[in-house]
């Protein structure tokens, strides 16, 4: 009898999870720009771990590429909103989940790299990020990147950013001898910084202003970049006609202004960040 | 299989970060959990109950907590600090924490090695007049140890393949955080991560052989 009974159950389930399996999917599109106009829903991948760019808060993550992300697409489907689902896109999946279509875009603080233009295609910049140095409001001690010579910066897990700050060219930049000290993440970072146990946090000035924010203003921004990160906008490879449509969404909201008053919103008002007013040159979508 | 390639220098240099844990940590939890496990079957009461209370805590507590805690209660709030290289005081933090966490199940290991010594042989070296830390060392662990070779092999091949939690420990320099970090760059690679795999298979199939073989040489006939 009870068995017969969970049998028929999971008769039910199987019947019920088929049925919604018919339901999505059915339709397939040559490119994403494609699916956008149709009305499809556009599943699109961001961070969810970093304050002012894409941060979870409850169902759906929000920040400067979070918004960046509405409005591109609302722009390609001619002003009108398009359904999007949001998934976490770490560093390490971002090509992973374009190759096989987990997701159809990517707005991840997603820096446009020689190695990473071979496995995706790059709209965009739509910004561009810099590399810079966070450090505690009351530490004079430090007022460029070359006197963190013997200072303490934080080495984050899964970031290569510290590279540019200890190794000589082509892999890292200022070659300098500063000690690293490991955390697991960049939250973990500036926690650290604040309770003193290092001394300069280094990465994009972008996400060092979300965390700054985030912890309330009691750290500050060298303002002195010393590279140029191009955040792009990560297609599937060979998604050449999305890439265009792409492109020229983010210059129609660069020139409406829409991007300046972006930044201004995520980023506006922490110590020491420059903010760009002119739409970064593009790319091109070879 | 070009990035396993570009990269397997770096990823060795991580490697190379968790066999020196793996072999710190083998050493200090062989020593550290046969004197728990001498304590367990002391005749002391209080020995036998922080004994008990250690090994309940440690085996029931997830390792990356206990490494969490590790770098972040005893190293940054008490004070317990190895160096002033936060790396290399990181490193010994992660080993002393992964020790005494391998020390909990090296201690039941060799427990339940010490129950196979026939009560006899106790009761033997009490009546030639020996006592409990003598009648220990001399009749009861030499015995014990011979039966739990292969379960300590187990032991340590767990213990091999834990250092790659280290940074829990706040210790990001071992395969596994190098690994992520190269995925920075290339986005994530099945060569690199198979790369690895055979790198620990061959550190620990020898394991896994060597105690195997051992147990069989030195097995109690009775």
């Amino acid at each position: 009898m009870s068995i017969r009974r969970v049998g028929a159950a999971i008769g039910a389930a199987g019947l019920l999870i088929s049925g919604l399996a018919a339901c999505g999917g059915d339709k397939t599109y040559a490119s994403v720009v494609e699916k956008v106009k149709d009305g499809g829903t556009i599943i699109v991948g961001t961070k969810w771990d970093q304050p002012s760019l894409g941060l979870k808060k409850g169902n759906a993550p929000e920040g400067f590429d979070v918004d960046v992300a509405k409005a591109v697409l609302k722009e390609m489907n001619g002003g009108k909103d398009v359904d999007i689902t949001w998934k976490e896109s770490i560093s390490a999946n971002r090509e992973t989940f374009l190759g096989n279509g987990t997701v159809d875009i990517i707005f991840a603080t997603y820096s446009i790299t020689e190695a990473r233009k071979q496995k995706v295609t790059f709209a965009g910049p739509y910004v561009i990020a810099h590399q810079d140095v966070m450090v505690r409001k009351d530490d004079a001690s430090i007022s460029q990147p070359q006197q963190l010579v013997g200072k303490k910066i934080c080495k984050a897990s899964g970031s290569n950013s510290y590279k540019r700050i200890t190794d000589p060219p082509p892999d890292g930049q200022l070659d300098l001898d500063a000690t690293l000290v490991d955390a697991t993440n960049y939250s973990e970072c500036v926690s650290k910084l604040s309770g003193g146990n290092l001394d300069a946090v280094t990465t994009d000035d972008l996400i060092l202003a979300g965390f700054a924010k985030q912890a309330g203003g009691n750290f500050k921004i060298l303002g002195q970049p010393f590279t140029d990160e191009k955040y792009g906008i990560g297609l599937k490879k060979g998604d050449k006609a999305t890439c265009e449509a792409v492109n020229a969404a983010v210059k129609k909201l660069w020139d409406n202004g829409t991007m300046k008053q972006l930044l201004t919103t995520w980023f506006g008002g922490i110590d020491g960040l420059k903010l760009s007013d002119a739409a970064p040159p593009a790319e091109g979508c070879a | 299989m070009d990035e396993l390639f570009e990269y397997a220098g770096f990823l060795a240099e991580g490697f190379l970060e968790n066999l020196k844990l793996a072999a710190i940590c083998a050493v200090a939890s062989l020593i550290l959990g046969t004197i728990l496990a001498a304590m367990r079957v002391s005749p002391t009461p209080v020995l036998r109950g922080v004994g008990t209370v250690y090994v309940n805590v440690l085996r029931n507590t997830p390792l990356t907590l206990v490494l969490a805690f590790s770098i972040l209660g005893l190293s940054d709030q008490l004070d317990l600090v190895f160096s002033e290289e936060p790396r290399t005081n990181a490193f010994w933090i992660v080993a002393l924490g992964l020790s005494v966490y391998t020390a909990a199940f090296v201690c039941e290991a060799i427990r339940s090695g010490i129950n196979t010594v026939p009560m006899g042989q106790a009761e033997a070296a009490r009546a030639l007049g020996l006592g409990f830390f003598q009648s220990l060392t001399l009749i009861i662990l030499p015995q014990a140890f011979r039966v739990v070779v292969a379960p300590l092999g187990s032991v340590m091949i767990a213990m091999v393949k834990n250092t790659t939690v280290a940074v829990a420990g706040g210790f990001a320099a071992d395969v596994a955080a190098n690994m992520r970090e190269v995925f920075d760059t290339t986005g994530a690679s099945i060569p690199i991560f198979l790369g690895i795999v055979v790198a620990f298979m061959a550190v620990t199939l020898p394991i896994g052989f060597f105690t195997g073989w051992l147990a069989r040489r030195l097995a109690v006939a009775r």
